[in-house]
C-alpha cells in the first residue's frame, strides 16, 4: 500500500456504451472533468466497460494504480452494479467501494441536449466521487433458503412450475382458487399450430400432479396472507368450504343426480353459461381434483334454510358435509411463484359489437367451449337460436391495440382466431371472414399455420369492424351485418354473417392488485406483474424469491407460459440448491452510546425489527428482520441509526457533488 | 494576581439569564474567582471595551461570550475578544445557536422595526420617530449600533472553540468546563461541552414511554393539563426532549413542562427542527394528506416550536425575501 | 445582480433550474429507468440521488439541498398502499406535509418542494411531472440559497469601513 499511504485513490470510467452515452454525453469533457476532481488518480472512458476488456481495464488498474475506490459512469445500477461490484472485489477490493452513476437511462437516452446532457453527467459523477470517499468496506449477510415452494394459481404455467419442481424433490404447496386446476387450457379445444387437442395434453399434466406425492394441491383455496421475505414467508392459505369432505367423496356424481334441483339451471362457468349446471356440480369431466362442489350462492339450502338436503342422503359415504367451514392452512416456505392467469377481456365493453345483446355474437372462449367433443353441444356448432352458421366473422383484437380499450397486442388472438377458422370450417363448411387490423403470427411453425389457413379458403379481410347490426333485409333468419373499411381496396364493405366471433384479447384479473399488495410485487398500471428485467430477469419480481410465470406477467401463449413456468421453477430451484441468498448489507443499526432510548423509531418499523431493551434501556435492530428501507434512520430525532450504503455522509456528499457546493463555500463559512 | 488566568465575560444579544446562571453557580463562584481572574465582565463589574483593548492578542486565556450577534457593536466586541482570546466559548442557547432572539429571522429588519416603533398597540409614537445611528446632542455625535438584518450564532461571525449549550447552561455544566480548562486537558475543537446523547437518556419519565407512539392529536400546555406522571411527548405535547442534548437533567419535564430544545442537536444532527419534525411526523397515525393535515394542525407555529432555540443557526437560518 | 452572479459561477450562459430529486429505488427510480428504456425525453435539469425507500428521505436532506444551491426538490415515491416497505411513504407523506408549512414560513415557495408518488410502470409520468416541475421553477426564478447567504454575509463586512459617518435612518 505504498502509493495509497492512507488517502483516497478513485478510479473513475465511463461507459460509450457504443453510441448508447457516448452519443449524447461528450465522455471525453467528462473524463477531463474527472481527472481535476479531488482524489481521483485515473479517469478514463471506454466503449463497453460491461465487457472483459472493460472489467480487466478497472481490474488491472486497481491494482497497479492501488486504486482504493472506484466509479463507473454507465446505464442503470439496476443492470450491471453486480457487475462492476464482482470486478471490484476479484481485484482484491471489498466490492462495496463502488460507486455507479446513471448516465445512460437516466441521462443519455431521455436527453436531446447534448450539452445539458453532458453537464448532468458531469454533475452526477462529481456526486458519486465525493460520496465514494465515505463508502465502507461491507460483508454481504446471507439467509438460509427454506426448500419449499408455493405456487399460486392452477393453470398451464402453475401446473408446469409445480411439476418441474416436484420432479427435481422439492415439495410444493399449489393453491388453485377455482374447484379444480387446468385454467383456462382445459377449456379450450385445440392448441395452435399443431391443433392437438388441448385436454389430451393438459390432463395427463392434471393427474400427474394431483398424484405427485411431493405436490400438496389446495384447490379452491386462496392465499390470505403472506409474510416474511426470501428464505422464509410464512403463508396463510384459506381453504374455502367445498360442503363435500375431500377424504370420502369418490367422484360418484350421486349426489348430482339427487339434487332438490331436476334440471340443471345455473350458470356453467366452465362452459361459458352456455349450458347450465346444479347448485352441486363437478366443474368438468376431468377436473381435478374429482370433487363435487357445493355452490352456496345457488343452492337452496343456503339461499333460504329449507330443504330436503337429497345430496345429503344420497351419499353413501357421507361425504356431504353442508355445515363445513373455511380451514386456514399455514405453510413456509423459501420462494413462491406467482402464476395467477389472466382474464378475457369483456367483449361487452365494446358495445357496438352488440355481444349480449345478438344472440349470434360470440366470444373465442364460448366458441371454444361450442366446438368441443364434451362442450355443451357435444362439439356441434348449434348456435343460440337452434340453428347453425353457413357464414362466420371473426373479429380480431377486440380490446387489443385499440386506445378506447386497451393498447397491447394480446399476442395469441390472430393465432386462435386462425385456428377458430379452421375449426369452425371444420365442423359447419361455413365461409369464414377474417376481419384484421395485421396478422401477428411470429414464433416457430406460427406462419406456417398461418399459410396453411390461409389456402383452406378462409377469406381475410384487412379492416377494424365498425360495427355490427341485424341485417333488416333477412328478418327471419336474423342475419348481422359486419361493416368494416376494407383497407386495401378502400371500401367500406358489408357483410352478412349468420355468426359472430369476437377474438377477445387477455387482460389483467381483476384483482391484479390485491394480489400484487398480498405479494410486494409491482405490477403495470394496466396491472400485468412487472419482471424484474425484461432481458436479464424476465421471471424475477422486485422482491427477492417471488417469481412470476404465465398470462400474469403478460399476454402469452401456450408453449411461452409453460417455457416460463420452467424458468420460474428453475430460479426457484437455484435458490433453493444453493441454500442460501446473499443480501445486500443496506441494513440500518443503532449506534448504542448514541441511543438516548427514546423509543421513536420502534412503532416505525413495519418489520418489527426495532425493539426496545428494557435493560439496556436503549433500541436496537435486529439485523436479520431489517429489510432496509431507511425510514427509522431518517426519523431518529438524534441522529443515533444508521443505514449501511446510505449513511447521512454519503447522501450529504452526493448532494453537495451535485450542487457543486465548493463554489459557494467561502461564501458561507462566515 | 498576574498567575491566574484570564477570563472574559460577554454578552450580545440575549435575555440576561446567561449572565445569572453564572451566579448560580452560589457558593462555586468563590472557586472560579480564586482560580481566574475575570478581567471583563460588563453586566458584573465596570469595565470598558478600552480595558479589553489594552490585551495583548491571546493573552485572555477565555472568553466566554452569550447571545446572538444583531448588531454591529456585538459584532465588534466579539471580534475584538476574538483576538484577545486563546479560547472563546460559545455560551448559551443564543450563543451557539441564535436562541430566542433567533427567532427574529422569521422576519424582516423592517417588519420588526415597523411593529415595535409604530404599530404594536403598545406603542405611541406619532412622529413615527426610529432610531439613528448617528445624532447630535449636545453639540456632540453620538452613535448607536447599527441593527443587522440577519440574527447570527456566534461561529457565524468569529472562530468558535467550544460551546456551552442551554439556555442557560446549566451551573453544572458550566463548572465542569471551567474545571476542564483550568486542567489544561482540552477537548478537540468544537466540542459541544454536554453529553451527546439526547435527553430522554436522564429523563425521568423515560420508562412511562410507550413503544407504539402513533400520535392522533397534538396538545399545547397552555390548553390542556398535563399529566405529571407519564412520558409529555407521548400525551401528545411537543417535547424536543428525543432531538435535545441532556445535560440539563430534564428540568422542564421535572417542573411538568415539555423540553422546548434549548441543548440543541446532538452532533450527528445539522438541523434540530428538521429531525423532530421528522420523528414526530412519522409517528403520526393518519395516512391521508388531509388526515394527517388535521392532526399536524394541532402544531400551529412549526418553525417556532420545532427551532425555538436553533432557527439562527439552522441550515435555513432565516426567511428568505431579501 | 445575484442572477448574474449565480451564472457566473456555475458557468452557464442562461440560468437552468436544478432540481435534486430523491427517488425510491423500487418504484420512482425504476419509472425513471424505464422513462430511458422507452426513450421519453424530459428536461435535464433534474439530478437524481437513489434511496431505498422515499421514507429513507431525511427532511434534512432537503433543507440541505436547497441551502446549497438547488432550486427545488423533488421526492418520488410508491403509490399509497405500494410501497416495498409496506409504509415508508406514507412517513415520507406525513414530514412532507408539515416541512412544506415549515418552508414557507421561511419564504421558500412550496412549489419548489414536490412529493409525487410514481410507480414502476409510469415512465411518463417523469416525465410529465420533471417538465412540470420544471416549467414552474422556471417561473419562480433561481432560489439561489448560497448566493443570498453570501450577499447577507456582506452588512458585517462594511462594518469596518463604514461605522462611523452613518446618517440614514434605519429602513
Amino acid at each position: 500500500m505504498s502509493k495509497t499511504n492512507g488517502k483516497i485513490r478513485i478510479g473513475f470510467y465511463i461507459c460509450h456504451c457504443g453510441t448508447n452515452i457516448a452519443g449524447t454525453v461528450d465522455v471525453q469533457k467528462v473524463v477531463d472533468y474527472a481527472a481535476t476532481l479531488p482524489n481521483v488518480v485515473v479517469s478514463k472512458h471506454y466503449k463497453y466497460m460491461c465487457s472483459d476488456p472493460g472489467q480487466e481495464m478497472i481490474q488491472k488498474d486497481i491494482k497497479e494504480q492501488e486504486l482504493n475506490r472506484v466509479v463507473v459512469a454507465a446505464c442503470s445500477p439496476f443492470l450491471h452494479e453486480r457487475t462492476f461490484r464482482n470486478a471490484t472485489s476479484q481485484a482484491g477490493l471489498n466490492q462495496f467501494y463502488f460507486q455507479m452513476v446513471n448516465t445512460r437511462e437516466q441521462n443519455a437516452w431521455v436527453h436531446l441536449d447534448p450539452e445539458a446532457s453532458t453537464e448532468k453527467a458531469m454533475d452526477l459523477v462529481r456526486s458519486a466521487i465525493k460520496r465514494v470517499v465515505f463508502h465502507k468496506p461491507l460483508e454481504q449477510k446471507t439467509v438460509p433458503i427454506k426448500p419449499d415452494v408455493l405456487v399460486v394459481g392452477g393453470g398451464i404455467a402453475g401446473i408446469h412450475a409445480s411439476l418441474t419442481l416436484a420432479n427435481a424433490g422439492k415439495k410444493v404447496y399449489l393453491v388453485e382458487r377455482d374447484p379444480t386446476i387446468g385454467g383456462h387450457m382445459a377449456m379450450f379445444d385445440k392448441t395452435f399450430p399443431t391443433l392437438d387437442c388441448a385436454a389430451c395434453i393438459l390432463t395427463p399434466k392434471m393427474s400427474a400432479v394431483k398424484n405427485h406425492p411431493n405436490i400438496t394441491m389446495w384447490t379452491y383455496s386462496e392465499v390470505e396472507s403472506v409474510e416474511g421475505y426470501v428464505g422464509n414467508f410464512k403463508v396463510k392459505v384459506k381453504r374455502k368450504p367445498r360442503y363435500i369432505i375431500d377424504d370420502l367423496c369418490v367422484g360418484c356424481l350421486d349426489c348430482i343426480e339427487a339434487c332438490v334441483y331436476k334440471e340443471p339451471r345455473f350458470y356453467d362457468e366452465f362452459n361459458q353459461g352456455l349450458s347450465k349446471r346444479k347448485p352441486v356440480y363437478m366443474p368438468f369431466p376431468q377436473a381435478t381434483p374429482q370433487l363435487v362442489v357445493i355452490d352456496p350462492d345457488t343452492c337452496i339450502w343456503f339461499k333460504t334454510g329449507k330443504c330436503k338436503q337429497t345430496c345429503v342422503e344420497s351419499c353413501e359415504r357421507k361425504a356431504v358435509d353442508l355445515n363445513q367451514q373455511p380451514a386456514y392452512k399455514e405453510i413456509e416456505v423459501g420462494t413462491i411463484i406467482v402464476a395467477t392467469g389472466f382474464k378475457p377481456f369483456d367483449a361487452g365493453k365494446v358495445y357496438y359489437y352488440g355481444y349480449g345483446t345478438y344472440p349470434n355474437v360470440y366470444t373465442a372462449l364460448e366458441v371454444e367451449r361450442l366446438i368441443n367433443a364434451s362442450g355443451p353441444t357435444s362439439g356441434e356448432v348449434i348456435m343460440r337460436d337452434g340453428s347453425t352458421p353457413k357464414s362466420i366473422a371473426i373479429v380480431h383484437c377486440v380490446g387489443s391495440r385499440d386506445k378506447n380499450t386497451n393498447l397491447w397486442c394480446s399476442r395469441v388472438c390472430c393465432l386462435y382466431s386462425l385456428k377458430l377458422a379452421h375449426l369452425l370450417k371444420e365442423h359447419t363448411h361455413a365461409d369464414i371472414y377474417n376481419f384484421y387490423i395485421d396478422i401477428r403470427t411470429p414464433g416457430k411453425l406460427m406462419d406456417e399455420f398461418y399459410t396453411r389457413m390461409a389456402e383452406e379458403g378462409v377469406k381475410f379481410i384487412r379492416g377494424r369492424v365498425a360495427d355490427i347490426y341485424p341485417d333488416t333485409s333477412d328478418e327471419e333468419h336474423r342475419r348481422l351485418v359486419v361493416k368494416a373499411e376494407d383497407t386495401l381496396i378502400r371500401e367500406i364493405i358489408k357483410v352478412p354473417v349468420d355468426m359472430v366471433v369476437l377474438s377477445t384479447g387477455l387482460v389483467p384479473r381483476d384483482d391484479a392488485n390485491d394480489v400484487r399488495r398480498l405479494f410486494n410485487i409491482t405490477c403495470s398500471t394496466e396491472g400485468f406483474f412487472i419482471e424484474r428485467h425484461p432481458k436479464l430477469a424476465p421471471v424475477n419480481t422486485f422482491t427477492d424469491g417471488i417469481f412470476l410465470a404465465g398470462c400474469c406477467q403478460g399476454p402469452k401463449d401456450i408453449p411461452d407460459t409453460v417455457a416460463q413456468a420452467g424458468a420460474a421453477a428453475a430460479e426457484a430451484l437455484a435458490l433453493i440448491d444453493l441454500g442460501y441468498i446473499e443480501l445486500e448489507p443496506n441494513t440500518a443499526f443503532i449506534v448504542e452510546e448514541e441511543c438516548s432510548g427514546c423509543k421513536s423509531c420502534v412503532p416505525l418499523c413495519p418489520y418489527s425489527a426495532i425493539s426496545y431493551n428494557e435493560e439496556k434501556r436503549k433500541a436496537n435492530i435486529n439485523e436479520a428482520l431489517c429489510k432496509g428501507c431507511g425510514t427509522c434512520v431518517a426519523s431518529c430525532p438524534s441522529g443515533s441509526i444508521k443505514q449501511n450504503l446510505f449513511e447521512d455522509e454519503e447522501i450529504y456528499s452526493e448532494i453537495d457533488g451535485i450542487l457543486n457546493y465548493e463554489i459557494y463555500e467561502e461564501a458561507v463559512c462566515c | 494576581m498576574p498567575d491566574k488566568p484570564k477570563l472574559a465575560f460577554y454578552w450580545c444579544a440575549a435575555c440576561g439569564g446567561c449572565e445569572e446562571s453564572v451566579v448560580d453557580l452560589a457558593e462555586d463562584i468563590l472557586f472560579v474567582v480564586d482560580n481566574v481572574d475575570i478581567i471583563f465582565w460588563p453586566v458584573g463589574m465596570d469595565f470598558k471595551k478600552s480595558d479589553v483593548e489594552k490585551y495583548a492578542d491571546g493573552e485572555i486565556v477565555v472568553s466566554l461570550i452569550n447571545g446572538a450577534i444583531r448588531s454591529s457593536e456585538q459584532q465588534e466586541m466579539v471580534q475584538l475578544l476574538r483576538r484577545k482570546s486563546k479560547v472563546v466559548i460559545a455560551y448559551g442557547a443564543c450563543a451557539q445557536y441564535g436562541g430566542i432572539p433567533g427567532l427574529a429571522n422569521e422576519f424582516e429588519k423592517e417588519e420588526i422595526l415597523k411593529w415595535v416603533y409604530e404599530d404594536s398597540p403598545s406603542t405611541y409614537n406619532e412622529e413615527k420617530v426610529r432610531p439613528l445611528i448617528k445624532y447630535k446632542a449636545n453639540g456632540s455625535d453620538v452613535f448607536l449600533p447599527e441593527l443587522w438584518n440577519v440574527v447570527r450564532p456566534l461561529n457565524k461571525v468569529i472562530d468558535v472553540d467550544y460551546y456551552l449549550p442551554g439556555c442557560p447552561p446549566s451551573s453544572k455544566l458550566l463548572k465542569e468546563a471551567v474545571l476542564v480548562l483550568l486542567s489544561g486537558k482540552l477537548p478537540p475543537k468544537g466540542t459541544v461541552l454536554a453529553p451527546d446523547i439526547a435527553l430522554c437518556d436522564e429523563c425521568p419519565r423515560k420508562d412511562t414511554k410507550p413503544t407504539d407512539l402513533a400520535f392522533t392529536e397534538f396538545l399545547r400546555p397552555n390548553l390542556h393539563n398535563i399529566d405529571p406522571e407519564k412520558c409529555i411527548l407521548s400525551q401528545g405535547f411537543v417535547c424536543m426532549g428525543p432531538a435535545t442534548r441532556s445535560g440539563c437533567g430534564a428540568l422542564c419535564v421535572g417542573g411538568n413542562m415539555p423540553c422546548t430544545g434549548c441543548y440543541g442537536p446532538t452532533s450527528r444532527v445539522k438541523d434540530q427542527g428538521a429531525k423532530i419534525l421528522s420523528s414526530i411526523c412519522s409517528n403520526v397515525e393518519a395516512k391521508t394528506e388531509k388526515e394527517i393535515d388535521v392532526v399536524l394542525k394541532g402544531i400551529p407555529d412549526p418553525v417556532g416550536t420545532f427551532y425555538r432555540y436553533s432557527l439562527a443557526g439552522s441550515i435555513l437560518r432565516k426567511k428568505v425575501s431579501i | 445582480m445575484l442572477l448574474d452572479k449565480l451564472t457566473e459561477q456555475t458557468g452557464s450562459k442562461q440560468w437552468q433550474p436544478k432540481i435534486v430529486a430523491f427517488f425510491c429505488n423500487w418504484c420512482t427510480y425504476t419509472a425513471a429507468d424505464l422513462a430511458g428504456v422507452s426513450r421519453i425525453k424530459h428536461a435535464p435539469n433534474i439530478r437524481v440521488i437513489r434511496v431505498m425507500c422515499s421514507g429513507r428521505v431525511d427532511p434534512q436532506f432537503i433543507l440541505d439541498a436547497f441551502s446549497k444551491g438547488a432550486d427545488g426538490v423533488l421526492i418520488g415515491g410508491c403509490h399509497p398502499g405500494d410501497c416495498h416497505y409496506q409504509e415508508g411513504n406514507y412517513k415520507c407523506l406525513r414530514r412532507f406535509q408539515m416541512l412544506k408549512r415549515v418552508i414557507s414560513s421561511l419564504g421558500i415557495e412550496s412549489e419548489r418542494l414536490r412529493l409525487e408518488w410514481i410507480s414502476a410502470s409510469e415512465g411518463d409520468k417523469v416525465r410529465v411531472v420533471v417538465n412540470d416541475m420544471v416549467a414552474k421553477i422556471k417561473q419562480l426564478g433561481p432560489l439561489g440559497l448560497p448566493v443570498k447567504y453570501k450577499e447577507w454575509a456582506k452588512e458585517m463586512h462594511v462594518l469596518d469601513s463604514e461605522i462611523a459617518g452613518k446618517e440614514e435612518v434605519y429602513a
